[in-house]
């Protein structure tokens, strides 16, 4: 494929707003996990909040908007001058030539599941349900193309945990097929009832820290965040080189053991960029710190690149942020690839036997001229992304 | 509402699944029977406003008792791929896919996503769209009449052309279908259906989806 040029990004997570925060973190090793406080804070669990939503609503024209995932991307979009790049790319396209693709597992759900606790005797919602602002899946683009003013295609793609990994494909051939010239691609998750219960009911969440490709590892943990890039023709400093769409046609919520489909998306993403396993220098896993995930995402690494290619999870910093993730790790990548920094898997210490890839437990300062960048979803969803200088 | 039958999934599959994807997969097993290609050649596009309706009601109602247990079964069928899911497990297909939502545009987003996987990966792809009315208490606040599933499966060379303009959308024939997403695209079945030439106007955000028919 022909790259693509990323020419701005921001990400807002645990560790922080904006991504000096988050390379200050992964710097100093100093991860954004704490112990579950989220609503009754009943769950056992440690979550990857952003602080200050519940002080920031959303005002003005926009307030129907208002709810606790577009409020994070709201304060995501005001970082990094993003906005400002934005508007330079409204300048040289114009705004119908501009796309938004963003996504989301989850969108606005929690206003409903907070609502459902204030049904009255008959059993009917509050009348300030805003169904369509909030909950719907469509709610963080249509917010997100209104506050930058864009009137490209805008849609959701929700493919669990490979969400916004999946909105640089679809980018990718947008611009490729020319009905845009330029997009916003990222994504936005926000902690909710849905996921932290539901994942709880899998058994798939940790009571303590998560520990990716541990011996001792014992799940996920939760976190939330909002994730931007600005991608258009051409190249530059920083380039998507490929992307690689799979899915397993194994099971809703259980990887392929083999890693199957998690080796194809690998495979295809370096393929379109021309590349081999070789030329890779870094790999963000998608590392959930899961028993099933680590384990399949392993074989598929070291059928893919054997043991020699440097691996981390950087999950342990910022949470599993679900459909965010895909952003999230994009941008671990983009400070890889600028700043020389290979992150460690935080809180791991002792790798699972067995587990054969070269999975960093220290940072290492190393020049990164290639990373990829793995995210695997619920219904067997895997997207891989090739990134470079 | 009735549950569709879906031979194409192994039983407990077939039990487990939402009525949504039964929808989904009923439509999207028999256009593919209809085109004679092999299920697991096509890419699979799905779009959905509104996702399954039953699974949301359930789990917010779960989730507003004092010890919020959820079926972990309902939370994983609650992801909006989850039809995309089961398809690739019905089908055995390794061939990618995704799961889009515009809210009205829904069906105009999953064709533009579609006509661009046409045109760029040169292969096949399966669109299916599905929205059914939500349960109450949620249908007070997303009111759809009826539910509504189609599949298509598109081939390059499929003799339409799909651009983006700003012009109106077509008007849908049937005033039963108000609300539905998917059921935006009836004009463009409509189109499909008669011979001849067409036009055709989805809506998506701010733009129109334009297909003409030749």
């Amino acid at each position: 494929m022909k790259p693509l040029q990323v020419s701005a990004y921001t990400a807002t997570s645990a560790l922080g707003r904006g991504k000096a925060a988050m390379l200050d973190a992964l710097r100093r090793g100093k991860g954004g996990l704490k112990a579950n406080d989220f609503d009754r804070a009943e769950l056992r669990a440690w979550i990857g909040r952003v602080a200050g939503l519940e002080e920031a609503p959303i005002g003005g024209a926009l307030a129907e908007f208002d709810c606790r995932n577009n409020r994070l991307a709201q304060i995501g979009l005001a970082q990094d001058g993003f906005k400002d790049a934005v508007s330079q790319a409204i300048h040289r396209y114009g705004a119908k030539r501009v796309a938004v693709l963003l996504g989301t597992s989850t969108s606005g759900i929690l206003r409903t599941e907070l609502a459902y606790r204030q049904r009255d005797a008959q059993g009917n919602l509050p009348r300030d349900l805003h169904y369509r602002h909030a909950q719907n899946l469509y709610s963080i683009t249509d917010f997100v193309r209104q506050v930058l003013a864009l009137e490209g295609p805008a849609m959701t793609i929700s493919t669990a945990c490979s969400s916004s990994a999946k909105v640089f494909a679809s980018a990718a051939r947008y611009i490729e097929a020319g009905i845009i010239d330029a997009a916003v691609v990222g994504g936005v998750d926000s902690l909710c009832l849905t996921t932290m219960h539901g994942f709880t009911s899998l058994q798939l969440v940790s009571d303590e820290p998560c520990r990716p490709f541990d011996a001792a590892r014992k799940g996920m943990s939760i976190g939330e965040a909002a994730g931007f890039a600005l991608v258009e023709r051409g190249t530059g400093p920083l380039s998507l080189l490929g992307y690689g769409e799979s899915s397993d046609a194994y099971h809703m919520s259980t990887p392929q053991p083999d890693g199957e489909g998690a080796l194809g998306a690998m495979q295809q993403a370096l393929a379109r960029a021309g590349l081999e396993p070789g030329a890779i220098d870094y790999v963000n896993a998608h590392g959930t710190a899961t028993p099933a995930n680590d384990r399949a995402e392993d074989r598929a690494l070291v059928r893919l690149f054997g043991k020699r290619v440097p691996v981390s999870s950087t999950k342990g910093f910022t949470g599993h942020t679900l459909g965010a993730a895909g952003i999230v790790e994009a941008i671990v990548c983009f400070l890889a690839l600028e700043h020389g920094l290979l992150p460690a898997t935080l809180n791991s210490s002792a790798i699972e036997p067995g587990l054969e890839s070269m999975v960093l437990l220290e940072n290492r300062a190393a020049q990164v001229r290639r990373a990829l960048s793995n995210s695997f979803g619920f219904g067997g969803s895997n997207c891989s992304l090739v990134f470079g200088a | 509402m009735q549950r569709p039958a879906v031979s194409l999934l192994p039983p407990a599959e077939r039990r487990r699944c939402a009525l949504s994807v039964a929808w989904a997969l009923a439509v999207a097993q028999e256009a593919v029977a209809s085109a004679g290609l092999d299920a697991a050649s096509l890419a699979v596009v799905f779009a959905s406003s509104d996702g399954d309706g039953d699974i949301v009601h359930r789990l917010c109602s779960a989730l507003a008792t004092p010890a919020a247990a959820v079926s972990p079964t309902d939370f994983h069928n609650s992801v909006h791929n989850a039809a995309t899911g089961y398809w690739g497990i019905g089908a055995h297909s390794p061939a990618p896919s995704t799961a889009l939502c515009a809210y009205d545009g829904s069906f105009g987003a999953g064709l533009l996503e579609a006509a661009c996987q046409i045109a760029i990966e040169k292969r096949p792809v399966l669109l299916i769209a599905v929205d059914l009315p939500y349960p109450p208490p949620l249908a007070v606040h997303r009111p759809v009449r009826h539910g509504f599933a189609a599949a298509l499966v598109l081939e390059p060379g499929t003799g339409l052309e799909i651009s983006l303009d700003g012009s109106e959308p077509t008007a849908p024939p049937m005033r039963d279908f108000e609300g539905n997403a998917s059921a935006a695209c009836l004009p463009l079945l409509a189109a499909l259906a008669r011979p001849g030439e067409a036009v055709v106007r989805l809506p998506l955000a701010e733009r129109t989806v334009l297909v003409r028919k030749r």
